[in-house]
This record gives structure tokens, C-alpha cells and sequence, in this order.
């Protein structure tokens, strides 16, 4: 892969999967015997009818599935499969609730700042977790994160019936934000908040981070090959290994604390319809590339705006859309291979051995539940 | 074939149980086998000898199925013999255990015997067999212990054990004492005699010519990929069998004087790298390397030979600074250029540009912002300098030759004039004609004043480079004179 292809090829895929996920969608439509003119056209009309459905709809929903998309990202790039960013992330929301009820309204942006670094840090230390048994212990990742993704939401849940509940303490959730301490909206008159343009931020801060910095490189290469960065480069794999998971994890973490800053103004238990998960989906489909993510997460932020409204429109089951999703995503793992083989047929260097998968297309993703 | 004089090449009479012959085998640009062929017969403990890489372990696998030879012909009871995986080996009654042991760590005995069977799974039947089979052949075993709690020395008998289980006649052991002790290894050796006695085969692949000698009936000796030498072990000896393993002249009969242990040499200059009573351990936690004390000097290519496993590994990454001694002191000097032998898995990221493998060298102290102009710059002049054969520096290191690659590692390694440069097996898999470039490449460091450390398991390939050699046996390391016979004996004689 050339420098040119790895800017071109995550713009290709994103057409590609837009009009593989139509595809996918009518056919299933059609099967089930929903008119597919009408499902398609609620669905184009919740995410992309005018800038405010764009903005209140996809961009809103988008938002934090660029956060957990840049936070698997960056932790695959690293070689690490973080499959626990819906845990990070809601105890990044956790913690962002916390901070925001224990400090005075009159803080105002100031404890809006506290709140998201609440949240940053608690998903740090979640993913800290995972870190150091992956590094102690040889525990893998990918099950330590899953497993602790139910325990976040059984604290999650107990919170939100103990300490955290809401005055009244009738319902399983926390009391409202104050006014003072939402985040600010990016577009009056619509539910746009700075969140989303402060992930769009990140996805070019950690572009940068990769290419340019020295500790991105050290990342990059110890997910390339950890042997090779710690015999040739001298680099401290083990250390990499950490920093990155707690990177990635205060990076889901940030992204439940703004929305619950944001969004909902309040924490409960179901906060987050699966984020984490199409969060891998948003990273595989922009090929770990952050600024490809931004795109990817819109894609999917417009398919779960857009099935909202199919749902109340057309009376199309949301849940269609996670299977167009999860589809969207085998296809792209699919064409990739496809990709290789004819890569290699034209291939100047025909000597070349045959290429290993790399971390991108890791065949042990999970396809994303549906939401 | 080559015979040294005073030995008996003597062939079998009848239909051996176990006949290969003229057996090829091509790996990409490595004729690993060139008409070797092997007579094994009923009764007998064969040892199938060589120097690393000669082929052994390769001819046995093809004899197992693990590999298929390109050409050539192999029969077992005069019948013809093409197993085409090890599951039609086991039907013929051909059993291995290979180097590495294929076992289940997590499961027990008895489920890794009955792994592979067929039927419905009855474990206590196994049990029964098991403990039947380890009390017949004096190889005892506990059915229901879990092998990854079990040592080494167990988890081979359960191996043999496992053979057993399939009826086996004809059981190929690859080095079977490299991971037992004096005492374990005299009982395995004890256990195939008896096992030949009963009617069994038994071929053993080995390096200690000694312990060869006092078990094996014949001996088959193999030198790149060619049988050079088949012969009673009584009609023979340590020096004939290490002269054509190793293709040494026949006249040297020489005493040790030879080999002496290895010191700090006076010189005019201090040595750029310098090891004193250095012990090292291997990722295990075995002791590998033993007090080794050696000075390497500017402007000089010091030669490493030693046989797979005799503590060169640890030696060579105690002086690349890549591994810390157990004990001992290395004194080694601040920028040290290390080439690997396992280049794609050690020195190289595949799947990154040329440009990012460059910068990798000195990646773990680099701090702020890489400077990609600069090293875009650095990376194409030492291109250019080195030879190395690809379009760009943005070009991915997967597309290039294994010589471009190794051609480009060196030129990495170099690229920051270090006082000391560590290479392993340069030239493993390279064709001739980067085999010489890196040749050129090591002469021209040396003769820039860098303090050169090579080793190969090409014995010649060390003689050609090195101005000095010492050699590593049993973890000892050894001044030899830079003779071809002296090195060979003190390599063998561990």
C-alpha cells in the first residue's frame, strides 16, 4: 500500500459501502415484504432530508461513534483489539455525571471541562485495566474488554440506582445536568453540540499523532510488528502497549462524557445503543485511517438517524439496519481480500511472499449488534 | 559419494523396512535435499547425522508426510511409500516426534493419545492402554496428568507413547535428547535399543557424535542435502564422521591444542565490545552461555561457529545488547548495529515503507516529531549507496527480494556509523549474488574501522569472513585457529 492508496482507498470504501448498504437494504427489504420505495425514502428523509435533520440527526448520532471509532482505531493500530470501548465509554459517562452534579451550575464552561476530563480519565483507567493484564499476565484483550464491558454496565446500572439517582428516585437514572453545564450547541436550532466538532478535531490531532510524532511511529510500528520495533527500534513494546489501551480507552471515555453533556444531560443504564461496538465497524470501514473515520462514522450515524425515522415511517424494524451494517462490513473484509489477490497478480515483484492479513483486516472483528 | 579413507561404506543386504532414495527437495532458491537417500532396516537404531541445514529434518518429514519431495522414491517393506500427510504415515506404521512436540498443553495424557483416533472417544480404555504400553516399554507416564505441567522429558515419552498407540514400527526421534538431561537422555537411548531389539526401527537424527556412536547400529551422514556417507557405526569413527559432516580434509588428526578458552587479547587499542565472564540465559530461563570472556577489536571481522543450540544465540545478543547477562559484565559501546537472523520477524516491518523501516533504527529514544524530509533524504542516499533495488523509499518493504531486504538492513544498521556491528545468519535464503554484496558490505565496515561479529551456520561462510574465530560449544566459547579442521572438531566435540 503506497501512501496514495491509503488516503484514496478509505474514500472508495466509503462510496463502495454506501451503495453496498442500499443494496443490502432493499433486497432485505423486498424479501420481507416492506415496500422499498418507502422504507428507502423514510430513511434518506431521517438522515439527509434538510441541514437540520443532517445536523440533529446523523452528525448527533455520529458524534460518539467517531469518539469509540477513534479509540478502536488507534488501539488496533497499536495491535491491540480493544473490543471494550462500550465500556470505557459509559464509565466515561459515569464519571463525566458525577463531576457534573458534584460541581456548582455557576462553573459554567468550566465545569463542562471537568466533566469531559472526568470522563477522559475514568476511560483511561477502564482501559488500564485490560493493559495491564494483557501485559502482566498475558490475558487477551479481547475477552478481558468484553468481559469487563458488562461489568461497567452493571455499575452503570447500579449507580444510576444508588448514589446517582435522581431525587425523586423513582426512575433507574441520574438527575438533569444543569443548563450552565451542557455542552454548547455547535448550529442554533438544531441539537448539534461543539462535541462533534471537537471529535472531528481529534481525528485530525491523531492523524497528525501517527504520522508526524515520534511516540505515534513507536505505535504504529509496535502494532506492525512488536518484534521488530523492540529488536531493530529499541522500543519498549510493553510501554507502547499500555499507553496506547489507556489512550484508547480515555479516548471512548471522552465520548460518553460528551454525550451525556451533550445529548442526554442525564446518565442511565441503556445510554449507549451499542456504540462501542459499531465503533469497530466505523474503525474497520475507515481502515484505522482517523480522518476516513470521520466519514465512516457518518455513514453509519446517517444509517442509525435514517432507521429511526424508517421505523416510525415506514414501520421497518430499526434492527434491519444493524444486519445492513453488519453485511456492509463483511463485504468490505471480503473486498479487501479481493483487493490483495489482485494487488498481487499485478504486483511488480512477483518474488514477493504472500502477504499475512494485517491488524485491519482482523477476521475475529465482531460484526456490530444491532442497535 | 566421498568416502574419507578408513571407513567402511558398507551397504544392506535384503529389503530395508525404510528406503529413501534419491529424495529432492526445493525450497524457493535452497536445495534443502539433492538425491539424498537412507536405508533403514528392521532392528536397527539409524542415526541420521549432518551439520544445520544439511537436510536431515527435512528428509524425515518427507518420509512422515509432513513434506513432499519434488522427486525420488521411498519404500517401506519393499513396498513402494507415498504418504501424502502424517495421518497416511501413521497408517504405515511410521511415527515422528519432531523437535517440537505436537501435543495439547491444556489437556491430559490420555486425551492427547486418543487426539486423532477414531470412533467414539473411551478414555478410560485409552488410560488402560497407556499405562499398559509406558509399563511394557519402560517409559513411565501418568494417563491422567496434564501435559502442559508435565517436563520436557515426559511430554517426549508421551510422544513415543502416542507413536506406540498406533502400532509404530518405524520411529523417527529429531534430536530427542537436546531437551534431556545426561540421565533422561541414557534412558531414551537405553529405550530404543530395546525397541530395535524387539524388531523395531528406530532413526534418530543427531549432532553428538559420541552418544551416536554407542547406540546406533548405522549411520547415515548427510552434507547440503546429499548422502555422503552410509556406514556401520563399528566400522567407523568420531573424526570420519565429523570429517564428512563437515567435508574436512582427511589428514587431520590432530590433538586439542587447537581449542583453548577465549581471553581479552593485548592490543595496542581497548576492544570496542567487551565481555567478561558473561552467563546468559535463553527465554526459558536454561543457562546457555557460560562465562564467556572476549574482547572484540576495531577493524576486525571476529567469526562465530558453533552448532545449533551451543549458546552462539545468547552470545550474539549479549553483544548486540539484546540481552542483558545473567551474569558477568558486557561492556559494549554506546550505537551497535544488529542484524538478526529471522530478518521479517526481527529486523523488518513487512507491511511498512522503506522510508518507516529506516526510521525504526534508534525509535525508542526518538523524541518529538519524526523528520520525515530528512530521513526521505538519508533513506535514498543509503539506497543508493547500498544497492538496494526498489523505486522509492515510500515503497513497501514486502515488495522487495529477500537480498534487497537483507541489503537494506545492513545499510540501516550502518547507517549511523556504530562502533560495532552483530550479524546472524546474513545471508540465510539470499541467492549468490547478494550473498556477496553482503559479504562486500561486512569487508567494507570492517575496513571502516566498525569491530565486525559474524555468525553463520555456514561453517565455511565464517572461515571465508572472519580474520578471527572463536567457537561456541556446550556454552563455552573457544579460541581456534583459523582452520577449517580445527574449528569443525571444536564445534562437534561439546
Amino acid at each position: 500500500m503506497t501512501r496514495t492508496h491509503a488516503v484514496t482507498r478509505p474514500l472508495l470504501d466509503l462510496l463502495l459501502a454506501g451503495v453496498l448498504a442500499v443494496a443490502v437494504l432493499s433486497a432485505l427489504l423486498a424479501i420481507s415484504g416492506y415496500s422499498v420505495r418507502d422504507a428507502l425514502s423514510a430513511l434518506w428523509q431521517g438522515a439527509f432530508s434538510s441541514w437540520s435533520v443532517i445536523a440533529s440527526g446523523t452528525l448527533l448520532r455520529a458524534t460518539p461513534l467517531l469518539f469509540t471509532g477513534l479509540a478502536v482505531a488507534v488501539a488496533f493500530r497499536a495491535g491491540i483489539l480493544n473490543i471494550g470501548a462500550e465500556g470505557q465509554l459509559l464509565l466515561g459517562a459515569t464519571a463525566a455525571t458525577a463531576m457534573a452534579i458534584a460541581v456548582p451550575a455557576s462553573f459554567g464552561l468550566i465545569g463542562t471541562m471537568l466533566a469531559l476530563c472526568a470522563g477522559l480519565i475514568a476511560g483511561g483507567a477502564w482501559a488500564f485495566v485490560p493493559a495491564l493484564l494483557k501485559v502482566r499476565f498475558g490475558v487477551l484483550e479481547v475477552i478481558s474488554t468484553i468481559m469487563l464491558n458488562v461489568v461497567a454496565l452493571n455499575v452503570t446500572g447500579l449507580l444510576v440506582r444508588g448514589p446517582l439517582q435522581e431525587p425523586t428516585r423513582t426512575f433507574p437514572q441520574s438527575p438533569l445536568i444543569e443548563q450552565a453545564l451542557r455542552l454548547p450547541r455547535l448550529m442554533t436550532g438544531t441539537r448539534l453540540h461543539i462535541g462533534f466538532a471537537l471529535a472531528v478535531l481529534l481525528a485530525i490531532g491523531m492523524a497528525w499523532f501517527l504520522h508526524a510524532t515520534a511516540s505515534g511511529f513507536r505505535l504504529r510500528m509496535t502494532g506492525a510488528n512488536s518484534r521488530a520495533a523492540s529488536s531493530a527500534g529499541g522500543v519498549d513494546v510493553t510501554r507502547v502497549t499500555v499507553l496506547a489501551f489507556v489512550l484508547s480507552g480515555a479516548l471512548a471515555g471522552l465520548g460518553g462524557a460528551v454525550e451525556v453533556t451533550g445529548v442526554t444531560y442525564a446518565l442511565y443504564e441503556n445510554l449507549s445503543p451499542g456504540y462501542g461496538f459499531t465503533a469497530i465497524a466505523v474503525a474497520l470501514l475507515a481502515r484505522l485511517n482517523p480522518i476516513a473515520a470521520v466519514g465512516s462514522a457518518i455513514v453509519f450515524g446517517a444509517l442509525e438517524a435514517g432507521a429511526s425515522a424508517m421505523q416510525r415511517e415506514a414501520h421497518v424494524p430499526a434492527g434491519m439496519v444493524g444486519v445492513v451494517e453488519a453485511c456492509v462490513i463483511l463485504m468490505l473484509l471480503a473486498s479487501e481480500w479481493v483487493g490483495e489477490r489482485l494487488a498481487s497478480t499485478t504486483s511488480w515483484n512477483r518474488g514477493a511472499p504472500p502477504r499475512t492479513p494485517e491488524p485491519s483486516s482482523v477476521s475475529a472483528a465482531p460484526t456490530p449488534p444491532s442497535p | 559419494m566421498v568416502l574419507p579413507p578408513g571407513t567402511n561404506g558398507t551397504v544392506t543386504s535384503g529389503a530395508p523396512r525404510l528406503a529413501l532414495h534419491a529424495i529432492s527437495r526445493r525450497y524457493g532458491g535452497l536445495q534443502a535435499l539433492d538425491g539424498a537417500s537412507l536405508n533403514a532396516a528392521a532392528g536397527e537404531v539409524h542415526a541420521l547425522v549432518g551439520e544445520n541445514g544439511a537436510g536431515k529434518t527435512t528428509l524425515m518429514k518427507i518420509a512422515f508426510g509432513l513434506e513432499t519431495p519434488d522427486s525420488g522414491t521411498m519404500t517401506l517393506d519393499g513396498a513402494p511409500l507415498a504418504p501424502r500427510s502424517p495421518r497416511d504415515a501413521m497408517r504405515a506404521g511410521i511415527g515422528m516426534v519432531q523437535q517440537h512436540f505436537a501435543l495439547v498443553d491444556a489437556m491430559t495424557v490420555a486425551e492427547n493419545v486418543a487426539l486423532g483416533g477414531t470412533g467414539t472417544l473411551d478414555l478410560h480404555a485409552t488410560a488402560t492402554l497407556i499405562t499398559r504400553i509406558s509399563a511394557d516399554a519402560g517409559l513411565p507416564l501418568d494417563p491422567h496428568a496434564r501435559v502442559g505441567t508435565l517436563p520436557l522429558s515426559a511430554q517426549q515419552r508421551l510422544e513415543i507413547v502416542k507413536a506406540l498407540a498406533r502400532n509404530t514400527h518405524t520411529l523417527i526421534l529429531d534430536e530427542p535428547t537436546a531437551v534431556l538431561s545426561p540421565d533422561e537422555s541414557r534412558d531414551l537411548l537405553t529405550w530404543a535399543r530395546r525397541f530395535a531389539d524387539d524388531g523395531g526401527t528406530v532413526i534418530l537424527i543427531a549432532h553428538k557424535l559420541r552418544e551416536i556412536l554407542s547406540i546406533a547400529d548405522r549411520i547415515t551422514v548427510l552434507r547440503r542435502g546429499r548422502t555422503i556417507l552410509e556406514t556401520r557405526a563399528d566400522a567407523t569413527t568420531e573424526t570420519a564422521l565429523a570429517h564428512a559432516m563437515l567435508g574436512l580434509t582427511p589428514l587431520a588428526v590432530r590433538d586439542k591444542d587447537g581449542r583453548r578458552h577465549t581471553s581479552i587479547a593485548l592490543r595496542p587499542t581497548n576492544p570496542i565490545i567487551t565481555l567478561r565472564g558473561v552467563t546468559a540465559t535463553d527465554e526459558n530461563g536454561a543457562e546457555r552461555l557460560r562465562d564467556a570472556t572476549l574482547g572484540v577489536h576495531a577493524g576486525e571481522i571476529l567469526g562465530i561457529a558453533a552448532i545449533e543450540g551451543a549458546g552462539q544465540r545468547e552470545l550474539l545478543r549479549v553483544m548486540a545488547g539484546r540481552l542483558t547477562p545473567l551474569r558477568g559484565t558486557a561492556t559494549l559501546p554506546a550505537s551497535i548495529g544488529w542484524v538478526p537472523e529471522d530478518r521479517h520477524r526481527d529486523a523488518v516491518v513487512l507491511d511498512a515503507t522503506l522510508l518507516e523501516n529506516l526510521a525504526l533504527r534508534g525509535a525508542g529514544s526518538r523524541k518529538g516529531l519524526v523528520a520525515w524530509n530528512t530521513l526521505r533524504g538519508q533513506a535514498a542516499a543509503m539506497m543508493r549507496e547500498r544497492d538496494v533495488r526498489a523505486p522509492e523509499p515510500n515503497t513497501t518493504m514486502r515488495q522487495l527480494s529477500g537480498g534487497n531486504q537483507q541489503k537494506f538492513v545492513i545499510g540501516r544498521e550502518l547507517a549511523d556509523d556504530p562502533r560495532a556491528l552483530v550479524v546472524e545468519n546474513p545471508t540465510r535464503g539470499l541467492d549468490i549474488r547478494a550473498t556477496t554484496s553482503v559479504h562486500d558490505a561486512l569487508r567494507a565496515a570492517r575496513d571502516a574501522g566498525t569491530a565486525v561479529v559474524v555468525y553463520s551456520s555456514d561453517l565455511d561462510e565464517v572461515l571465508a569472513l572472519a580474520d578471527r574465530i572463536i567457537v561456541v560449544a556446550g556454552g563455552r566459547t573457544y579460541d581456534v585457529p583459523n582452520d577449517r579442521d580445527l574449528v569443525g572438531r571444536a564445534m562437534l566435540d561439546a
